[in-house]
């Protein structure tokens, strides 16, 4: 039988977890629930869902920190996301319909890192730096070194994700967020290529510098370094072709039932053009 | 484990692995067999259900979660023989066809309708995206939907 | 009228299989084959497993024959020791535990053991041909045709591909059997009660009282659940009479995408000759279809398949040619349309190739080569009334409107069109053979009862049958009641196929209503009127030679397009679909309009997005992630023109609709997608990464 553990706090989630690393941590269930009466019943449950200091979302000078427990339904509601970093709300509406979304958590996406989890670029873009803790106290890692390969993370047995921190823009450049994803349908879908970039330009619309990232085109959500090289310094008007190229040439996506090798690199590096020549935010 | 949830208003028990499936447990255990499944992996919608007041595919959802929790079915939308608006309009429009998908989309449609959500024919469509009805084509639940709105 | 079973549906009330009360009933699961091809040679069951409380059956376990009797007898119900598996998914054996998840665990610790045979999945290789149809008209003879293409003044060829399609019915197949002493009583989501009746005569070996066949609320066929359901019912009968209890069998998603039917791939060639005039001097169309593993109902298939492949246009000269040929795919089978969508979508990408060789607005020409009254098609039949041609097509002109722009940024736009037609009811003289019947009853109480084996599976059969029976008998809707098609209380009406539920059985339900009618003023206990289906005057097909009337009545359909292709995505998306249907008469128009949305969206999907992947003889996108359909924001808004050309053998002049609305569509979409991007799409799905590699080569 399938133990239950409800923990009260987060406090008491760090105990259930460092006591029980056998037991499945659940919140929303929408990765782990799937086809769940034709799984083995896990030893026990430790439920993350609505616990108490888990969700939420703050804001203050340094940026933008979201709980762990936040639902995607939460973030493309909030004000403040949708302010000052709008991709990341669009990209909350992208995630599944609205019944995955309202249960669907922002831990769940960084702790599966799937490579089509598509709140995952938008990390990497934001440069998002996770809080992750354990009965031995708190660590900070930057999401792109918290993914190491397919869906396998630094998190510790003992571990659970406390929440994401998006940092605030330089406000001495204009700064330009922008997203796209290309999915197998029009909505409920799983991304074939999914992209997001911030891009910092100087007065003269000059690449100050960008960050660059795409799902769906590796074994992980990964930053296109080379694209970001590439660009930095030129006018935006050039940067657009320059990123395209080298966006092509910098990944290896693989053929798979729902799309081509071939057809996902030449998207990515429409996508990842599009950044810089389309109507950016 | 004895689960005690609110289903539908009324306070209920289930004695059963927390890690059952809120479907199972609502059809199999409380015999509320309006909510359907159709595919087990949450990418239909057949079996929607409002859990707090928001909408989620209770396939997706283990029992134990729900301990304390308020859950309306399709059985909790209309109020004795008075139905809700959006099942009137769905009889009405023509939008339940062979009928298995139309629990979830009547739960989703009243959830949308009664946040006052469905503002255009897009955003109905928009919002009732995770909910799969292969006979209809989609329109006359989209006109069921909006008349809905309108009726409010 | 709103539906009829409106209310029960709209408040989860409407009970389906999985609905019913069945307290002690256990649960089946099916050990299925992972080989496409080789020797069953035994079972071991896993010794570390409690089999207690399983019943395992093997094909040994079989009363009567082990056959599923549909057509020909030669798919197992379970495959027996020493015999072939002919499909990756192939049911083995069965196993029924008080629990799913038992019986699922079960089935997984029963190994077969398998002796593996080379598979062959390319059609163009298989040396088994299922079946050959040809239609011959204005020749004698190869080289007189061969002489008729050499005359032409320019001959349009083309090879074109369809992709099998899921019929994804959101209930998957469920069925459930209980043993009343010698007869055995099934319940279930199908099509058609006495297809289920007439296999398990074969397979439990009994008299047509032995077994018991009734259907549950289903929650969608489409042809999915018209031969299938016959294999769930002979699991379930057997498990049940080996397990001494009820037993019910409701299978997975991802199980129901891998084992059951899908839409027959088909690959077609096709030569379009025309005269110096520009008139269609010959045709030539030669169309081979993957039938899969075993026979089902592929010979019905390719036939519906070669007599719409001339299309609806005036041609002297015909020559079809159609195979079905054995593979080890899971066997293709029934859905919606019935080969016709197969061989639709060759001849309307060829007359767009016409009329842009010839330089002719696209509709226009259309209009100028189509079949009216007094013409004759390709099996030589004389159009008679009820041929909506000039309706449908002017109907969509009118609705057209202005070209938009052609190119936006990034995207280039186009509008494509398809004209087309459905023949209504069985194929030849499949009626007259079949004779169904349908039975009105006055009941002593006063009410009325519609007795027929129609199902309703949410085209609305129980309110047009209500509509027309109440019409007929001149009584309130409220006193009519349509009894559940269950094989001990109606008779063979046939089955609910071919868009013939409407107008064949709701034409019989007409006549009888009307005779009970003027029978009533002397009842004093139940009267019962029963008619049997007549052809109409004149109407002959002649088997042997594939000439005469191929159908009763045709159904005619014009449809328009507006696509955009996003040319940083490939992606296409339909701005715009104009549907106008000849339903002959709309009985209910709501529901008809429901129809044809509904068959018009899976059409766009098959063109666009729906697909079946095989590897190596499995589905490999068998669950409802990859094997996508659909949603609400991926539809088109649909206009949908209702155009009624009475057909005066039909009820109230009606004619079939469930079918037509899913044969041109796909065509409209290549069409407008070569008229957005300059480039031909012959091939389906139109997917974005088809369009890349054709833009991007």
């Amino acid at each position: 039988m399938t133990e239950y553990i409800r923990p009260r706090d987060l406090d008491e989630a760090l105990d259930a977890r460092a006591a029980h690393p056998d037991y499945m941590v659940l919140a929303g269930g929408t990765d782990l629930m799937v086809n769940a009466n034709h799984k083995h019943a896990p030893a026990g449950i430790i439920d993350l869902w609505r616990l108490p200091g888990l969700g939420g979302i703050a804001r203050d000078e340094a940026g933008l920190a979201i709980g762990a427990g936040a639902t995607w339904l939460e973030v493309a509601r909030d004000a403040a996301v949708t302010e000052r970093w709008r991709p990341l709300a669009e990209a909350a509406r992208e995630i599944g319909a609205l019944q995955i979304q309202a249960r669907a958590t922002l831990g769940g996406n960084v702790g599966t890192s799937s490579p089509v989890g598509d709140s995952l670029p938008v990390l990497l873009a934001f440069d998002a730096e996770l809080e992750l803790a354990s009965v031995r106290g708190r660590r900070r890692v930057p999401y792109r070194e918290f993914c190491t390969g397919y869906r396998k993370t630094l998190l510790q047995p003992d571990e659970l994700i406390a929440c994401a921190r998006l940092p605030s823009p330089d406000p001495q450049w204009t700064t330009r967020t922008t997203w796209r994803k290309v999915g197998t349908r029009r909505a409920q879908s799983i991304s074939k290529v999914m992209g997001a970039a911030v891009i910092e330009l100087d007065r003269d619309r000059v690449v100050r510098s960008a960050r660059i990232a795409l799902g769906a085109v590796a074994d992980r959500p990964i930053r296109i370094a080379a694209a970001e090289q590439a660009v930095r310094g030129l006018p935006l008007a050039d940067a657009a072709e320059a990123a395209r190229a080298a966006t092509r040439t910098a990944i290896a996506p693989i053929d798979d039932v729902r799309s081509t090798s071939a057809y996902r690199r030449e998207v990515a590096g429409n996508v990842v053009a599009y950044f810089f020549s389309g109507i950016i935010s | 484990m004895k689960v005690e949830l609110r289903v539908n208003g009324q306070l209920r028990e289930v004695d059963c692995s927390p890690w059952k499936r809120l479907l199972d447990a609502l059809r199999e255990d409380l015999r509320l067999t309006g909510t359907k499944e159709g595919c087990g992996e949450g990418e239909c919608g057949a079996c929607t259900v409002m859990l707090d007041g928001e909408v989620v595919n209770s396939c997706l959802v283990a029992v134990g979660q729900c301990a304390g929790r308020d859950v309306t079915t399709v059985e909790g939308l209309a109020h004795g023989d008075l139905l809700h608006a959006v099942q009137r309009e769905l009889v009405a429009c023509g939008g339940a066809q062979c009928g298995i998908c139309t629990p979830g989309i009547a739960v989703c449609a009243a959830h949308v309708v009664d946040r006052g959500l469905a503002t255009s024919r897009d955003k109905v469509r928009e919002l009732l995206a995770g909910n799969i009805c292969r006979c209809t084509g989609y329109q006359l639940i989209v006109d069921a939907v909006i008349n809905a709105a309108k009726a409010k | 009228m709103p539906r009829v079973d409106g209310v029960a549906k709209v408040t989860g009330r409407a009970l389906y299989l999985d609905d019913l009360e069945a307290p002690n009933a256990w649960h089946g699961a099916t050990v299925r084959s992972t080989v496409a091809h080789g020797i069953l040679e035994a079972f071991d069951l896993d010794p570390g497993f409690d089999w207690s409380r399983v019943v395992v059956v093997t094909a040994a376990d079989i009363p009567g024959k082990n056959t599923i009797a549909l057509i020909e007898d030669d798919q197992p119900a379970l495959v027996a020791i020493g015999a072939p598996i002919m499909h990756v998914d192939e049911a083995l054996a069965l196993v029924a535990a008080p629990t799913r998840e038992l019986a699922f665990a079960a089935a997984r610790a029963v190994k077969p053991r398998v002796e593996p045979l080379p598979a062959n999945f390319d059609p163009a290789a298989s040396t088994h041909v299922f079946k050959e149809f040809r239609v011959r008209k204005g020749h004698a003879t190869d080289a007189e045709f061969d002489a008729a293409i050499a005359r032409a003044a320019h001959v349009i060829e083309g090879s074109y591909s369809t992709s099998p399609q899921e019929q994804m019915y959101i209930e998957p197949q469920a069925m459930m059997a209980e043993w009343h002493g010698t007869a055995c009583h099934l319940v279930g989501s199908m099509q058609c009660p006495y297809y289920v009746h007439k296999a398990m005569k074969v397979l439990l070996g009994c008299g047509p009282d032995g077994v018991v066949v009734r259907q549950a609320v289903t929650g969608g066929g489409f042809g999915g659940k018209e031969e299938y359901p016959s294999m769930l019912a002979a699991h379930v009968a057997v498990l049940a009479k080996k397990a001494g209890r009820a037993v019910k069998m409701v299978y997975d998603r991802d199980e129901d995408i891998a084992a059951t039917t899908k839409r027959h791939p088909a690959r077609t060639r096709h030569r379009l000759a025309i005269d110096a005039h520009g008139e269609i001097c010959a045709i030539d169309v030669d169309c081979v279809m993957d039938g899969g593993a075993y026979l089902t109902l592929s010979p019905v298939v390719l036939s519906r398949g070669v007599l719409h492949a001339a299309g609806p246009y005036r041609c002297p000269v015909v020559r079809v040619r159609g195979r079905v040929v054995m593979t080890n795919h899971p066997p293709h089978g029934a859905f919606r349309g019935f080969g016709a969508p197969q061989t639709t979508f060759p001849y309307e990408r060829q007359i767009d190739k016409l009329a842009r060789h010839l330089g002719e607005e696209p509709l226009a020409l259309r209009h100028r080569l189509a079949l009216r009254s007094g013409d004759t098609t390709a099996t030589g039949q004389v159009l008679g009334a009820s041929v909506g041609t000039d309706e449908v097509i002017a109907a969509v002109r009118d609705a057209a409107g202005p070209v938009p722009a052609r190119d936006g940024p990034r995207c280039k736009r186009g509008r494509g069109y398809a004209f087309y037609f459905h023949g209504a009811g069985f194929t030849g003289s499949g009626e007259q053979r079949l004779a169904g019947r349908a039975t009105v009853a006055a009941l002593p109480n006063g009410r009325f009862e519609v007795r027929t084996s129609s199902t309703d599976i949410g085209q609305g059969a129980l309110t047009i049958f209500t509509q027309i029976a109440s019409q007929g008998l001149g009584v309130d809707a409220a006193l009519v009641d349509i009894i559940e098609p269950s094989t001990d209380r109606v008779p063979d009406s046939g089955p609910t196929v071919a868009s013939r539920t409407c107008m064949v059985v709701g034409g019989l339900i007409e006549k009888a209503s009307r005779e009970l009618r003027d029978l009533l003023p002397a009842r004093d206990r139940e009267l019962t009127v029963t008619k049997q289906y007549e052809p109409p005057p004149g109407v002959h097909f002649d088997d042997e030679t594939y000439t005469g009337a191929a159908y009763p009545v045709f159904g005619w359909a014009c449809c328009l397009v507006d696509v955009t292709v996003d040319l940083d995505t490939y992606e296409v998306r339909i701005d715009r679909c104009v549907q106008a249907v000849d339903v002959g008469k709309a009985i209910n128009p709501v529901i008809v309009r429901g129809q044809i949305e509904g068959g018009t969206l899976q059409a766009l999907g098959w063109a666009l997005l729906e697909n079946i992947v095989y590897r190596d003889g499995k589905v490999a996108n068998a669950n409802m992630t990859n094997c996508i359909v659909p949603t609400f924001a991926d539809a088109p808004e649909i206009e949908t023109m209702i155009v009624e050309v009475p057909y005066p053998f039909g009820p109230s002049g009606a004619k079939g609709v469930g079918e037509i609305p899913m044969d041109g569509p796909a065509a409209a979409v290549a069409n407008a997608v070569e008229d957005a991007l300059g480039v031909a799409f012959d091939a389906l799905p139109i997917s974005p990464e088809a369009v890349f590699a054709k833009v991007r080569p």
